[in-house]
């Protein structure tokens, strides 16, 4: 840990605490108690890696060293409505850059931010292995295939409302 | 021990298996570069991640060039070190570090002292293709009290890391981000002042680049010396005499203590004194603090915490703050020898020369970083004023000296000045590992059985070992004395008392390499571990030097008591030469 | 008719079988090997046959895998470890999560053959996290596994017992080199560390560790099964068996294949791949993603295999292929892989850290037409020098795709340089929209659409556009019913 005073809610302390004892806190399972941390916070910000680190017996500048190195791993909330556009080649040959410059300028956000409604966020994604469906979007969990340009606009209409 | 034969340049060399090409090219004379690797050769301190690759070299049958710092010699291996594919390599290699390297030189702190630079005159190169659109990493700058980080002048070399973590095992440093974007630094970028840092500045004195340097406090002092109100003070710290001299050129080892204090006085000093004067009495306190909690032990008394830690490093003193805080009463008390001399100064002898405490300036020069730290804390302030006003290393007094034209080489020796001058041989070996604990011996023992020691060196004592035992009989009553330097070894001694296995009556931690001879303050090192030997070698040679080599002798130390403290652990010793310690661990509060 | 280029060794039970139910994979022969393995074979005679088999790793480098097992097996441990690399995360490749999902009982099996060759009996699989579907039949398959006794402790009655755990990615290329892998394993930073020593020797926690891809482990028991010369009579002298692609780009039809080594990329491209889309001219094929490079027209006859991609100038990579037609401009693809490839890199090593960023850079400006001749000498120069001084296989490959399309389009590069012009029209910084007077009618639509205001004219009368404002969206070309707007 470091010097600076953490301050987290007991209820999330016990989870980290929870998360890190299944993995008997050893430290070579760090990558897994992230996974498992993330999937329940959404993101891994300071003060919940100061308590891995703490938990874990271990500095948390090689917490966050890990953090920052593993592109799953972010320290900032997704919106949302997480928006992934798939860069990997084959949707990249068939104009990937261009749905991903259509969703930048309506939704008026760069890669890796979130839109101060807090309702979607942007990032881009290597490969999700649907490459005959080229280029492809994720909103969540839910895929969609071919989408260009013009088909942005339609996406994002579906969760107006929600 | 297997051997092999291999070919370098086309000459024939034998050696040991396991060897890497770098060392078997040594031994013919020819230095292949390096940058990110570093060996501190005896010590096992090894930096060797293969990343800079600028040691690259051909081997003949190899696909790719092969990192000489980390690869061993085969059977039979034909190895080219510059032929035109290896002096392209290296030199488009140099051209990728510094085009994401800041040009400043000519201000840089590190400028002239610094292993790029120098490798970039070795390599000789005179421009960097495409500078004008290369993207360069950038990253904030960090000022705490000791240590300046700018990571724009990181190359990745992970000496810092290695030092923080597997040296140190403080852990404030590690790589972070990936690829361009990556660098060594603290948890979330924050500044080195929150993190665990303890600022003993061994990431500092392993930088080959100007990413990690001291806080500079010379532009202060200089401002001080001019200021026709103030009286201004020096206290010079054991090691600086033994390493000083390399920054003008003079051969590692060799003693200028004479000539620092004429530089000293000739830059405008009013009074050049030595903190070895309060080396000296620290030992008279904490020697004290030890036979006391001794003779409790031995009278019976369970509750009396042991071993005694010795407490002058002040590195040392924020790791266990940060690290061990539930063993913050088991140090000794007393406080370092630059801040006893700096609560002396303030009170005693601004009293004797009747100058105002706010006055008079107390300047230190120290091996250390750590020091300017501990200068800065509150307990060592009365209303605001510290008891030591700026605490340069021996890099900032050389600078200092060049400053004011003076050429220390030539400089004739002359004596420190009274009272705050006069010291033992006991003083000058806190320099070194080992040399705390050897002069509270010599005293605690002379105190403690009332007789004279036939032979004050304790050989058993000294040495470059990171953990070293003794068992010195007192009489009868034999006591265990444990030293370690270097802060990881001082960790698993520190665990030992945690667990209640701890053996020893006293322990001797300092957190740099070989003391403070190897101090994160001193002359850099360059990874030549022989020029920490040859300031340790200096050392015990100025300690046989002394006339009076037992602290408990010092007249001047027996005046101040006389006329001033009363005696050791007396209430005006307690309020002037003692501290307590604080829980600087991190802490997790529910909001 | 296109149907018999393709053979099914590794893919042989996806799509065919239920992956949740272990009786379906029994009924295809899994866990038979194994059997054979345990009960007929010694350790040795299994490394035999997988030697013998002319078996090599296809992750990518080709390194004979019954002599990666020898070494294991030699390097005594109180542990050993068997390592499945499913880490893909080449861009364009899936056969990985393919063979997981479809057949995920093949891949445990043949860890558990490894495990006995080389006398292991912890076997962990390194998954991406990205690969949910994947790990949740893995995790199924495991447990069936264990139910039916044919992993755990004394394994068909046997004194052999071999374990298998999931251990997760997290998103960095570089992971798919063994040593980054098993660091990643460690719970720290997936930086690769010098060779010697290999994970043969200490690997995972120090240990003697055999690490190989999804589908090097998919061949195993089959090769076991049918023996090693059935296997080695598929394939080309130097590469035996089969090899799966990810087939994918201006093709029409996309998606797994599966072909015996030796299939020319002409009939894989344009037989199984069934033509261009479109009706469009080839260009090029790149084979190994970011470490591999674009092979072109005069590639096409060329027998696939490890050592021939490679003399091409390419790599077979873990099988990504994607097609490329006219329109793909090969300064831009290169350009893509070394985003790639910059965004991957660990930062251990100087080269790869800084060197792919100077490529990336030089790339860009080129593609923005600020290019000079020299450049071109400086990319060679730049890219052989990565090559020949990085740390691990990411960066000593990395500038393939740059090499391969220098060599073989340089004079696209030359265009973008001196005419300035990208001749496949993709560059945007090269192109510009203009309105032929003659065909615009003046309807206004362009203007309408245009989304930055870049078009001006007056109803009824010839239309401009602006170049300075226009965003090059092309907006207004898709709108225009006229044929009055081109680039140029």
């Amino acid at each position: 840990m470091s010097r600076i005073k953490v301050k987290i809610k007991e209820k999330d302390l016990n989870i980290i605490k929870e998360i890190c004892k299944s993995f008997n806190n050893e430290q070579g399972e760090l990558i897994n108690v992230l996974h498992k941390t993330q999937e329940h916070f959404g993101y891994l910000p300071a003060e919940i890696q100061e308590v891995v680190a703490k938990e874990l017996e271990m500095s948390v500048a090689k917490v966050y060293g890990v953090v920052t190195f593993y592109s799953f791993f972010t320290m900032k909330p997704k919106g949302k409505f997480p928006i992934s556009i798939c860069t990997g080649t084959a949707c990249y040959v068939r104009g990937a850059e261009n749905v991903l410059g259509e969703f930048k300028r309506q939704l008026n956000i760069e890669v890796g931010e979130t839109t101060p409604d807090g309702k979607f966020s942007l990032s881009c994604l290597r490969c999700v292995g649907a490459c005959g469906l080229a280029p492809v979007v994720l909103v969540g969990d839910k895929t969609y295939g071919r989408v260009s340009p013009e088909g942005v606009k339609d996406i994002l209409a579906e969760y107006n409302d929600k | 021990m297997e051997k092999v034969k291999l070919s370098i340049d086309n000459k024939l060399v034998e050696v040991e298996k396991g060897t890497t090409i770098y060392k078997a090219a040594k031994q013919l004379g020819i230095d292949i570069p390096v940058l990110c690797y570093m060996n501190l050769e005896g010590l096992g301190i090894e930096n060797k991640p293969g990343g800079c690759r600028i040691c690259v070299v051909e081997v003949e049958g190899r696909r790719n060039l092969a990192p000489s710092c980390s690869t061993d010699c085969t059977e039979g291996m034909v190895v080219h070190t510059h032929t035109m594919r290896v002096i392209n390599a290296r030199r488009t290699v140099m051209e990728f570090i510094l085009s994401d390297h800041p040009k400043d030189c000519l201000t840089c702190a590190k400028s002239g002292n610094c292993e790029l630079q120098d490798m970039a005159v070795k390599l000789g190169i005179r421009e960097i293709p495409g500078q004008e659109y290369a993207a360069m990493s950038t990253y904030k700058m960090d000022f705490s009290p000791s240590i300046i980080r700018d990571l724009d002048k990181c190359i990745m070399c992970r000496r810092c890391e290695m030092m923080c973590n597997e040296f140190q095992t403080v852990g404030a440093l590690s790589a972070f981000n990936r690829g361009f974007q990556s660098a060594v630094g603290p948890a979330f970028e924050m500044d080195i002042e929150d993190s665990t840092c303890t600022y003993c500045g061994q990431c500092v004195a392993v930088c080959p680049t100007g990413a990690l340097t001291e806080k500079d406090h010379t532009r202060d002092v200089i401002n001080a010396l001019s200021d026709p109100t103030k009286t201004v003070i020096v206290q010079t710290a054991p090691a600086v005499r033994a390493a000083l001299g390399e920054e003008f050129g003079l051969k590692p080892g060799t003693l200028v203590t004479g000539k620092m204090v004429t530089a000293l006085r000739r830059l405008g000093f009013n009074y050049v004194f030595d903190t070895d004067f309060a080396a000296d009495l620290t030992i008279m306190e904490e020697g004290t603090e030890l036979l006391g909690r001794l003779t409790k032990f031995l009278g019976g008394d369970k509750e009396v915490k042991l071993p005694i830690l010795t407490s002058c490093c002040p590195a040392w003193v924020n790791f266990f703050e940060h690290n061990f805080p539930e063993m913050k009463d088991i140090p000794s008390t007393a406080r370092s020898p630059q801040q006893m001399f700096g609560a002396i100064a303030k009170t005693y002898f601004a009293d004797k020369i009747k100058v105002k405490r706010e006055d008079l300036v107390v300047v230190s020069i120290m091996p250390c970083l750590a020091k300017k730290y501990e200068a800065q804390r509150d307990e060592f302030k009365v209303d605001g004023n510290p008891d030591v006003d700026f605490s340069l290393s021996t890099r900032e007094l050389a600078h200092l000296i060049k400053q004011a034209n003076l050429d220390l080489k030539t400089l004739p020796d002359e004596d420190f000045d009274k009272p705050l001058g006069e010291s033992t041989g006991a003083a000058v070996i806190f320099g070194v590992t080992g040399g705390v604990i050897e002069a509270a011996t010599r005293t605690a023992y002379e105190l403690h059985t009332g007789k004279k020691l036939a032979k004050v060196e304790f050989e058993q004592l000294r040495g470059m070992e990171f953990i070293r035992k003794a068992t010195i009989d007192f009489n009868g009553t034999p006591i265990n004395i444990g030293i370690a330097h270097g802060l990881g070894n001082a960790r698993k001694l520190l665990d030992e008392i945690k667990a209640g296995k701890s053996e020893f009556h006293a322990i001797e931690i300092m957190a740099c390499p070989g003391g403070c001879i190897g101090g994160g303050g001193q002359p850099l090192h360059h990874s030549d571990s022989s020029i920490l030997k040859a300031r340790t070698k200096a050392i015990y040679a100025e300690d046989e030097g002394k006339v009076l080599r037992k602290s408990h002798e010092n007249p001047y130390i027996i005046k101040l008591y006389e006329e001033f403290l009363g005696k050791p652990m007396s209430e005006k010793a307690h309020h002037l030469l003692h501290t307590h310690y604080f829980d600087k661990s991190g802490k997790i509060e529910i909001s | 008719m296109t149907k018999y280029k393709q053979i099914r060794i590794v893919l042989n039970n996806c799509g065919v079988i239920d992956p949740e139910n272990i009786e379906e994979s029994i009924a295809r022969d899994s866990y038979m090997a194994l059997g054979k393995c345990i009960t007929e074979m010694t350790p040795q005679d299994v490394i035999k046959e997988i030697k013998e088999s002319g078996l090599r790793g296809r992750g990518g480098g080709g390194f004979p895998t019954g002599l990666k097992w020898e070494i294991a097996s030699k390097n005594h441990a109180d542990q050993k470890y068997v390592v499945c690399n499913a880490d893909e995360g080449d861009p364009g490749a899936f056969m990985d999560r393919s063979v997981l999902e479809g057949d995920p009982h093949a891949v445990l099996e043949a860890m558990a053959i490894c495990g006995y060759a080389i006398g292991a009996t912890k076997g962990l699989i390194y998954i991406r996290a990205e690969y949910p579907m994947a790990i949740k039949r893995l995790k199924i398959a495991i447990d069936q596994a264990l139910e039916y006794g044919l992993l755990g402790n004394n394994i068909f009655g046997s004194k052999f017992d071999f374990n298998i755990e999931l251990r997760y990615g997290a998103g960095a290329f570089v992971c798919g080199e063994e040593t980054s892998l098993i660091h990643s394993m460690e719970g720290l930073r997936g930086e690769p560390t010098i060779k010697p020593p290999f994970p043969a020797e200490k690997g995972y926690l120090g240990k003697p560790t055999n690490v190989n891809n999804v589908e090097t482990f998919a061949c195993v028991p089959i090769i076991i099964r049918k023996g090693a010369s059935w296997f080695n009579k598929i394939g080309t002298e130097k590469s035996k068996g089969t090899k799966v692609f990810a087939l994918a780009g201006k093709v029409n039809n996309v998606g797994l294949i599966e072909v015996p080594m030796g299939t020319t990329l002409r009939e894989v491209i344009f037989e199984i791949g069934g033509g261009i889309q479109n009706g469009k001219k080839f260009k090029a094929v790149q084979t190994g993603g970011p470490s591999g490079g674009c092979l072109t027209e005069k590639h096409l006859d060329t027998p696939i295999d490890f050592d021939n991609l490679i003399a091409a100038g390419s790599m077979m990579g873990s099988g990504g292929m994607i097609v490329m037609d006219e329109d793909n401009c090969m300064v831009s693809v290169a350009k893509f892989y070394l985003d790639f490839t910059v965004e991957e890199s660990c930062g251990k090593c100087s080269p790869c850290r800084i060197g792919n960023k100077r490529l990336y850079e030089l790339l860009e400006r080129i593609t923005k037409g600020q290019g000079v001749m020299d450049d071109l000498q400086r990319l060679r120069n730049m890219s052989n020098v990565i090559k020949d001084t990085s740390l691990c296989g990411l960066g000593q490959t990395s500038p393939n795709p740059v090499l391969s399309t220098l060599d073989n389009f340089y004079d696209e590069y030359v265009a973008h340089i001196k005419d300035h012009k990208c001749p496949a029209g993709q560059c945007k910084d090269l192109m510009k929209y203009f309105i032929i007077a003659e065909n615009c009618v003046g309807c206004t639509a362009c203007a309408r659409v245009c989304p930055v205001g870049a078009i001006t004219g007056e109803k009824k009368e010839p239309h401009f556009i602006n170049s300075e404002i226009c965003i090059k969206c092309g907006a207004c070309m898709e709108r225009c019913k006229f044929d009055a707007i081109i680039i140029k």
